[in-house]
């Protein structure tokens, strides 16, 4: 069972990794997109992470809700309404079915989606978010989840944006890594480093 | 009667308030207006906290259109628009227009007392589909 302890571990480690990748984030950004995804990235959870002791006293759906809200009220970018939403349909679905992680979120990977109006394959974190929710579903191993994510965000390089700022770029966003996919893939390792 | 509000939303408070100077001045004081821009840092960006404080300045309950500029300004509105009760929420709508121009026509529409329909409307025919 998973509950607001590893939550609170969890954030604590993205928190940390997304401070200490900040400055690749926004190399990447730079590259495709407006250069701030990671000083929006950082803002985002280093908020998050200074609300920890109220967040992680609640109950594991309610503060996956308050993660999300915080996200989106602080990060400044879309990425704020995407991660937003990731957090807050994954309290909304727990809510409903405890313990129904992989379900909820499948439900919440469909949610960015919608927010985001996009779909995989057009250059975004759902490139990789996607590919995990289905090793997720086939009951792949935590090792083998992590490695589907890496190379999701691998495969993102020779795609080109259709979505967001990068689409403006056409042909020349390919051969750039995704940074929303990167920062994806930053929140996944730390969430697999601290889950049972 | 009240018209239809106008919420300008732009990365730059600059841009932003700039764009809601040309509405005063070119369409007058007849549609609530409201903007805002910059990041919760004051950085370049948009704030939901900041646009959800826009909406009520320009409420109407005839209803809010909201003029954005780029990516984050567009997901940030959506964002703030779920975010209100779901009567209000009803009532703002976020257009596909360009921001400046945008929302020159829209208030320009609205200020005749037209409906948040039509006044989307108006602003969307600038963006051909």
């Amino acid at each position: 069972m998973i509950d607001s302890h590893h939550l609170r571990a969890a954030i604590v480690a993205i928190a940390a990794s997304v401070s200490a990748h900040a400055e690749e984030l926004t190399a990447l950004d730079s590259a495709i997109g407006d250069g701030d995804h990671g000083a929006n990235m950082k803002r985002g959870f280093d908020a998050v992470a200074a609300d920890l002791d109220a967040i992680s006293a609640k109950p594991l759906a309610e503060a996956l809700k308050a993660v999300g809200t915080k996200l989106v009220m602080t990060v400044g970018g879309a990425s704020g309404p995407l991660y937003g939403t990731l957090f807050l349909t994954l309290g909304k679905e727990l809510a409903a079915n405890p313990e129904a992680y992989v379900a909820a979120y499948r439900k919440a990977v469909d949610a960015v989606a919608a927010r985001g109006k996009s779909e995989i394959n057009q250059k975004t974190l759902l490139d990789v978010l996607y590919p995990v929710a289905d090793a997720l579903e086939a009951g792949a191993s935590k090792a083998d989840v992590l490695a589907v994510a890496g190379a999701a965000v691998a495969g993102t390089k020779d795609r080109k944006a259709i979505r967001g700022r990068a689409s403006f770029l056409g042909d020349r966003s390919i051969g750039h890594v995704d940074p929303g996919a990167r920062s994806s893939l930053l929140l996944i390792e730390a969430v697999a480093g601290v889950l049972p | 009667m009240k018209n239809v509000g106008i919420v300008i939303v732009s990365h730059s408070p600059l841009v932003a308030e700039g764009a809601a100077s040309m509405v005063r001045q070119m369409v007058g004081d007849d549609v609530p207006l409201a903007w805002c821009g910059g990041n919760p840092e004051g950085g370049l960006g948009t704030s939901v906290e900041a646009i959800l404080a826009a909406i009520d300045r320009a409420w109407s309950d005839r209803g809010v259109a909201i003029l954005v500029d780029l990516g984050g300004a567009e997901t940030n509105s959506e964002m703030a628009v779920e975010m209100l009760d779901g009567d209000r929420a009803h009532k703002v709508v976020v257009c596909n227009a360009p921001v400046v121009e945008g929302a020159v026509m829209a208030a320009t529409e609205a200020s005749g007392g037209a409906s948040l329909a039509e006044v989307r409307a108006t602003a969307e025919e600038l963006s051909p589909a």
